[in-house]
């Protein structure tokens, strides 16, 4: 008889109608970052004296774990801006393993230390700390990362991670600077312990998250890969189409008028000033709750089921989104109509094309057809997902 | 190899975080090479949980199987053997440690 159980987190289970109120909560530690990244949604610069002084102290952000942990959150996700500019990260990475949760680390790696690399392999985060590559040569990634030696420090981090044996995983963006990366990329990839090998690209990047900078979001807006150039990439992994026959099986139908039909709310993410967020993306201030001023409980049991209830209105959104069957392709929420428009409910042309560009790849739609026109969308789904 | 004694006193290790959420007992390994990988979490069976409740640092072993073995109206021998078979494993995993003997 075996008295323990060892389990995998996603494979603990609590009984039917138990469970934790939060299992997961995200935390932006900063805003600030030490790379300056040609597409990047959020960041500040490192020596940002006004965001620095806003940012939540040690004191809020234990407390705020305190109150993660009592609603029985068994992991954090520590993410910025850079969350290691923080001068008291491996204070709170260490409150956070006290307290029982595995941290999920958010990082481009450059400030990696020879003491970090000690802290988490004696003390591992219990997830793979997972570094964003910005390119494989020091021109493609200090181009990219808008830095000049960002990428030796980047490549020191990894030395460091990898002499210490701690678990890590990488993803990289698709940018100008470093498309000829890709080979070198996924041959990285090979070599790393606890990668799956699959390799993992952003390149439909995100406008600014807080609306802050319309000459940056027209940079980005530049940035995007084309509906066309991103099938090209998506077509180049082996397991594509498979994944996505049972990914449509279970995640493809119209979503009506309701605007949060994804799992926005019933978690959370605490920007770098202490306001709680249904999501990672969505900033609208009349979504947000200041933890200054209520719990974590009050804003999750309270603010957030109000806000979920929210319909749409916008007559183009009635007319398309709300009909729409390839809700699982496409990207569409409050949060990027939000970004793009300052409105939850507006259609994002870039993400409707991207969506129908996979569907069509995939033979759910023919040429030129519009997927909320599509009345048999039931048939063609069980089709494809059976084959 | 049975390394257990019912005059030990035993006590959770630092090295492991445990936590009850929604009723379950979940010990969550702090530091490297207790869990076969890094990213496992443990949980103990009904009779483990009345168990760890009890390693104080402060009863024996045997205090402990008398305790349970009248709280739960069941024959000493049994429980003993529950409770040898659970020391075992949490030694093993180094999630507890032992005071004296």
């Amino acid at each position: 008889m075996t008295y323990t159980k060892k389990l995998k987190p996603h494979e603990f289970v609590f009984p039917a109608g138990k469970g934790p109120r939060l299992s997961q909560i995200d935390i932006e530690l900063t805003e600030r970052c030490n790379n300056n990244c040609i597409h990047c949604l959020i960041n500040r610069q490192e020596n940002d004296e006004h965001a620095h002084s806003r940012e939540m102290d040690t004191a809020f952000v234990k407390d705020l774990l305190k109150q993660a942990a009592d609603l029985g959150c068994l992991a954090v996700r520590f993410t910025g801006g850079e969350p290691l500019l923080r001068e008291d990260f491996a204070e709170l990475y260490m409150f956070a393993r006290r307290l029982g949760m595995h941290v999920i680390l958010f990082t481009n790696g450059r400030l990696i230390t020879p003491e970090l690399a000690r802290l988490f392999a004696k003390y591992p985060p219990g997830k793979p700390i997972e570094v964003s590559v910005y390119g494989m040569r020091p021109e493609s990634y200090d181009a990219a990362a808008g830095k000049k030696g960002a990428h030796a420090e980047f490549w020191r981090g990894m030395e460091l991670l990898r002499e210490h044996k701690v678990w890590f995983v990488v993803k990289s963006s698709i940018l100008p600077p470093n498309r000829d990366d890709m080979v070198d990329f996924e041959q990285w990839l090979t070599e790393i312990d606890g990668e799956d090998s699959q390799p993992r690209y952003a390149m439909n990047f995100d406008l600014r998250a807080r609306r802050d900078d319309p000459g940056k979001n027209e940079r980005i807006r530049r940035l995007r890969l084309s509906p066309e150039e991103t099938m090209s990439v998506l077509k180049r992994s082996p397991i594509y189409v498979d994944s996505m026959r049972e990914f449509c099986g279970k995640f493809m139908s119209p979503s009506g008028n309701k605007l949060f039909s994804c799992g926005a709310g019933h978690g959370t993410c605490v920007d770098a000033y202490g306001k709680a967020q249904m999501c990672m993306g969505l900033r609208d201030p009349e979504t947000v709750v200041d933890l200054h001023e209520a719990t974590l409980k009050a804003a999750l049991e309270h603010s957030f089921p109000k806000l979920r209830e929210i319909r749409a209105t916008d007559p183009e959104y009635l007319a398309r989104c709300a009909r729409c069957f390839l809700k699982g392709l496409c990207e569409q929420c409050p949060a990027k109509s939000w970004m793009e428009h300052g409105t939850l409910d507006t259609p994002v042309e870039y993400l409707c094309g991207l969506a129908h560009a996979q569907a069509l790849y995939l033979g759910l739609i023919t040429e030129n057809e519009k997927a909320w026109e599509v009345e048999n969308w039931r048939e063609r789904i069980d089709l494809f997902s059976r084959k | 190899m049975d390394d257990v004694t019912f005059d030990m006193v035993c006590f959770p290790s630092e090295d492991i975080v445990a936590r009850e959420i929604e009723g379950e007992l979940i010990i969550v390994p702090l530091v490297a090479g207790i869990g076969d990988t890094d990213d496992e979490l443990y949980t103990l069976n009904e009779t483990g949980k009345a168990i760890w409740s009890r390693l104080d640092g402060k009863r024996t072993l045997r205090a402990i199987s008398e305790e349970l073995a009248t709280e739960f109206n069941a024959p000493l021998e049994e429980v003993g053997k529950d409770l040898s078979g659970l020391m075992n494993e949490l030694i093993r995993r180094k999630m507890i440690l032992v005071q004296s003997v």
